[in-house]
This record gives C-alpha cells, sequence and structure tokens, in this order.
C-alpha cells in the first residue's frame, strides 16, 4: 500500500504532465526516497496507482541507475569510474573502499551501514577522483580523505 | 545582462561558490532581457533572428545553430499545440562539468534564457531536464524557479505581456543515454531512455507527439546576453565564425585542472599552458580528447587549432563539449580505451546490435589485451568493430562516439596497442 505522503508526492508530480504514465520514474523515486528501496510489493502498487502494468514498470525500473530494485544500506556510496577519475586513480580509491568495508561492488556491509556501488561521470572532473555519499559529493580523494569523510556517515 | 564583460555567462559568479542571488543578478541587468522580448514589441521571429545572426551553436556537443533550429518548429494557426522547449541538464558525457557550473551558480540566467527560446518557439510550457546526480544544482534551481515565479518572470500573464509560460524541474534517474535528445524525451515521457529513429525530428514530433526544441544548459544560457548585446557584440566575443564565448574545462594530470569562459575558438595550446598551467612536474603530454570522451583523440601537433565547431573537424575531431582530457606518458592509452570502451558498452540502451553486441566485444577484447592475454589479429578485430559504429548503423551516437576516440587511440598510440600483445602485459602496470 502506499502512504498518503507517497500518494501526495506523485499526484503532485503527475500534474506537471499531460500523460499519467509519464510520472512513473517521479513515482519510482518518491517511494524509494520513503523506503530506501523499490520492493516486487511497492513496484506493484505503484504501477496499480498510475495505471500501468507491473511488467512495463518493472522494465522503467530496472533500466535506470538510481532506482534500487534490491535493499540497499542506510547510506550509498556511488564511486566515479568514467575516465578523467580513472587517470586521477579512481581503481586504487575503489580498492581501498572495498578493502575497508569489506564488501564488492553492489554489496552492502554486514550492519547494513554502506551499500558501495560504481557511478558513471560526476561531472566534476578537475577534482577527480570522485564519489558520492547518498547526495552529497566528495572532491579530490585520497584513502585518508575517504576514511574521514565516511566517518560522517553513521 | 551588461555586456561590459567580455565573460558574460561567468564574469558576474560569486567567488565563494554560491549561487548568484535574485537581487544580485537583476542588479547586473538580469530579466531585462525578458522586459525588451515581451513587453518591448520584439516578436517571436525577430527573437529567433537575432539568435540566427549570432550564430550561436548548440554547445551540448553537436554545434547545430540554435536559431535555425527553432526556425524549424511549426507555427501558426494549423500547428500542432502545444509545443514544448525542453533544456538538457543531463550533463554525463565523461570528463564534462561545465553545465554544472552554470545551474549551480547562474541558475536565473537559465530560466531568463528558458522564458525567450520558448517565447520564440511559442511554446508555454518547458522542463529542464536535470540529472538525479545534480543534487545541489536540484536545490538552486527548485528555489530559482519559486523566486521567478514570485517576480510573475514564470506563471500567467508574464509582466503584464499576455504571454503564459510553466517550467517545470524534472530530475532524472541517471542513465547517460537520457543526453541523447530522443532518448531524453522517452525517459521525459516516463520511458525507457531508448532513442527514437529520426526522421522525424523533435521540432516535428517531440515530447507527447508534439514540436519540441531540446536545447543545451549553455546555449540557452548565452541568450539573454545576445537579446541585450546584439548580434554583432556575441560575434565579437569570439575569436572565430562561431559566435561568444566557450566554457572550456581541462582534467587529467595537468598542474590546475579547471574550468574556464573564454573567447570562442581559443586554441587547445593556450588553454592547457596558460589556463591550466601544464603537465604535472615529470609528465609529458601524449594526447587529448578536446570535449569529452566521445570525440577523436588530438595530439601535439593539433594543439593550435581553434577550438570551435568549424576548425577542430580539420584537425579529425570534433568540439564536443570543450572540456578536454588529457592523455600523460604516466597512463596507458590501452588502458583508457578500455576504461571508455567499458564505459560506453555499459551504457548502451541494448536497442541497436553493432551497439549492445559490439561495445561489449570490444570491451573483452580491450580487457584481454590490458591483461597481457592480448592476441596478433586483435588490433584488427577492434578496428573492424569500430567500422561497424559508424553513424547510420545505429539510431544514435552513442556508438559512433565510442568508435571515434578508440580508433584514434590505435591510430595515434599504435605502438602501444602492439607493446601490449608483443610484451603480454601492460607496460604502465
Amino acid at each position: 500500500m502506499l502512504t498518503t505522503e507517497e500518494i501526495r508526492e506523485i499526484e503532485s508530480e503527475a500534474a506537471h504532465y499531460p500523460k499519467r504514465e509519464a510520472v512513473s520514474i517521479d513515482a519510482l523515486k518518491i517511494v524509494q526516497k520513503h523506503r530506501g528501496w523499490v520492493s516486487d510489493e511497492s513496484l506493484r502498487d505503484i504501477a496499480e496507482h498510475i495505471g500501468m502494468s507491473p511488467t512495463d514498470l518493472d522494465s522503467i525500473a530496472t533500466f535506470y541507475n538510481l532506482i534500487y530494485r534490491r535493499p540497499v544500506g542506510r547510506h550509498v556510496i556511488s564511486v566515479c569510474d568514467s575516465v578523467s577519475c580513472w587517470i586521477m586513480g579512481c581503481e586504487q580509491t575503489r580498492e581501498h573502499l572495498q578493502q575497508r568495508l569489506g564488501v564488492g561492488l553492489g554489496e552492502t556491509t554486514a550492519d547494513n551501514r554502506f551499500t558501495l556501488l560504481p557511478t558513471v561521470c560526476l561531472g566534476c572532473c578537475d577534482h577527480a577522483p570522485a564519489l558520492m555519499v547518498d547526495g552529497d559529493l566528495h572532491t579530490d580523494l585520497d584513502p585518508q580523505k575517504i576514511d574521514k569523510e565516511l566517518e560522517n556517515y553513521k | 545582462m551588461t555586456g561590459s564583460t567580455d565573460k558574460p555567462l561567468t564574469g558576474n559568479v560569486p567567488r565563494d561558490g554560491s549561487a548568484l542571488g535574485l537581487p544580485a543578478y537583476e542588479q547586473a541587468g538580469g530579466y531585462q532581457a525578458i522586459r525588451k522580448v515581451l513587453t518591448g514589441g520584439m516578436t517571436p521571429k525577430a527573437v529567433i533572428e537575432d539568435v540566427k545572426n549570432a550564430n550561436l551553436r548548440g554547445r551540448g556537443g553537436a554545434g547545430f545553430p540554435t536559431g535555425v533550429k527553432w526556425s524549424f518548429v511549426p507555427v501558426g494557426k494549423d500547428a500542432p499545440n502545444p509545443t514544448y522547449l525542453v533544456i538538457n541538464a543531463d550533463e554525463m558525457e565523461p570528463g564534462t562539468f561545465k553545465d554544472r557550473f552554470l545551474l549551480e551558480r547562474n541558475p536565473h540566467q537559465l530560466i531568463e534564457g528558458a522564458i525567450i527560446a520558448s517565447f520564440a518557439i511559442e511554446a508555454d510550457i518547458a522542463y529542464i531536464f536535470l540529472r538525479g546526480e545534480y543534487t545541489l544544482a536540484a536545490e538552486r534551481l527548485t528555489r530559482a524557479i519559486a523566486e521567478a515565479y514570485e517576480r510573475h518572470y514564470l506563471g500567467r500573464n508574464i509582466l503584464g505581456s499576455g504571454y503564459h509560460l510553466e517550467l517545470h524541474l524534472h530530475l532524472s534517474a541517471g542513465r547517460y543515454i537520457c543526453g541523447d535528445e530522443t532518448g531524453l524525451l522517452n525517459a521525459l515521457e516516463g520511458k525507457r531512455a531508448n532513442p527514437r529513429a529520426k526522421p522525424p525530428f523533435p521540432v516535428v514530433v517531440g515530447l507527447f507527439g508534439k514540436p519540441t526544441v531540446v536545447n543545451n544548459v549553455e546555449t540557452i544560457s548565452c541568450v539573454p546576453h545576445i537579446i541585450n548585446n546584439g548580434a554583432a557584440w556575441f560575434h565579437g566575443l569570439s575569436r572565430t565564425k562561431d559566435g561568444g564565448t566557450k566554457l572550456y574545462g581541462v582534467s587529467g594530470k595537468v598542474k590546475w585542472p579547471g574550468l574556464w569562459e573564454l573567447p570562442m575558438g581559443t586554441p587547445a595550446r593556450e588553454i592547457l599552458e596558460e589556463h591550466a598551467g601544464g603537465m604535472r612536474d615529470g609528465l609529458k603530454f601524449r594526447g587529448l580528447l578536446p570535449g569529452g570522451s566521445s570525440t577523436p583523440f588530438i595530439v601535439e601537433e593539433h594543439l593550435d587549432t581553434p577550438m570551435d565547431f568549424t576548425e577542430m573537424p580539420k584537425a579529425g575531431s570534433r568540439l564536443g563539449t570543450g572540456t578536454m582530457i588529457v592523455l600523460d606518458d604516466h597512463t596507458c592509452p590501452v588502458g583508457m580505451a578500455w576504461n571508455m570502451t567499458k564505459f560506453f558498452a555499459r551504457e548502451s540502451c541494448g536497442f541497436c546490435t553493432p551497439c549492445w553486441s559490439g561495445l561489449g566485444w570490444a570491451e573483452r577484447i580491450l580487457r584481454s589485451l590490458e591483461y597481457g592475454h592480448g592476441k596478433s589479429g586483435d588490433l584488427d578485430k577492434l578496428a573492424s568493430q569500430a567500422k561497424m559504429w559508424s553513424p547510420g548503423n545505429t539510431f544514435c551516437a552513442l556508438a559512433p562516439g565510442a568508435a571515434d576516440p578508440l580508433e584514434t587511440a590505435m591510430k595515434y598510440f599504435r605502438a602501444d596497442f602492439e607493446r601490449h600483445i608483443a610484451e603480454h602485459r601492460c607496460p604502465w602496470r
């Protein structure tokens, strides 16, 4: 069941488009914002609410990088692996994170604190290497700086 | 905005990282251009003529003349209704970080440009399609749009002119292919962002099947200045025939990576040496991608070519987004080609066969080269694959954009590719 708040937010976005299906991506993001990820049950509820088939909606949900169809940790670390960050050493950044957190890409730490994901260019290439934690950008990274900044995410 | 500065897009932006707020924007002449257009009696046609005469070319990378694109929109009594303006703020081309600056630091300039562009194409609805990862830009744009509504620059009967415009910010859910203009339209319609076959072009059949102009953030940001100061002034900013200034950027192992607004047509050597400070100590320059990871490499002999849409093809490349990625002699060109091909393979929407099948194959060959398992014949296979990604074999420019850096890497750094095979290892690892 979608909550009243979720429905209110979805309808407020839907008002900006002439066709109801156009709100599908906004709806997925709204539900994910409240629940952390989009479960099969949430997907079916959203599909029903906006009048789409669950299969069609899932083909959209699985297409976009920022929709999570599996549970994630309290914080999602997205490590840029595009070319400028690669030149500036993002492979070392990723290896450091994997060692420190004890997880591979696409995995969540045992304490459910962090999920580690790769991401495409974050558009701050003059301050590479870069990563995002949730909505926050972190740039000019080295292992010490990463360790320090991750302390802010409990 | 005033034309006194040679940096119209960025000259008034505060240096502390904050956005140019509404009062400061207005004080510097902001929102005068919409007054000139909406209450000063300009016709949509006159606006289009100004932008055509300025020779403003699309800053998303393709360089299509903006005024010409606008003039293709059907208008008049029998034209389809409504018409849409969509601003492509889905900056995701690897190595590109210019629109982020304009979105975060000068949001009202973009909004004013959007109002003028919408008026010119007789649109009453405009969307800003922003990539979801640009959270600070989203926050600042949301606030700026609300301020513009409060001041009656947006909404019903703007400044009493009788013109209406609704502007909505759409936050995307992340996928490189959304940057393709027809992929973007599908994403905005709530679908997978598979690009569409063209023709029909979006200016005739676009968003929700209606005429739609899709313009880049930097392109739209130029528009208020052209209206205020005229086409001749805009030409005067440039060193070449393509009008205006350009946001140029440098990333890679240079002394001072960064972003600068400079005259259109500034050569790469000047940007690299005077603005980015040259290579870091101990490193040598080998080549660069002039405007993101889908533009062909250029090397030392091309560095004096003016960086604009007209001249770069003469050096075998393209201006693209104007944000260059520099390859140094301590970085492996094969590894770099592998990284970019992997990116394109991962971001392919999966629709056209040369793209979804070929990119993955090429990525696996490049990986095996990089790990010392390359075989003779691999380079021929890569070359024949890249040929199949030519324009015309796919709906969109993703695969051709993957071919350009790979083919030129194999051309300029051939000996390095061959060394990987001969020595069964990457000499840089």
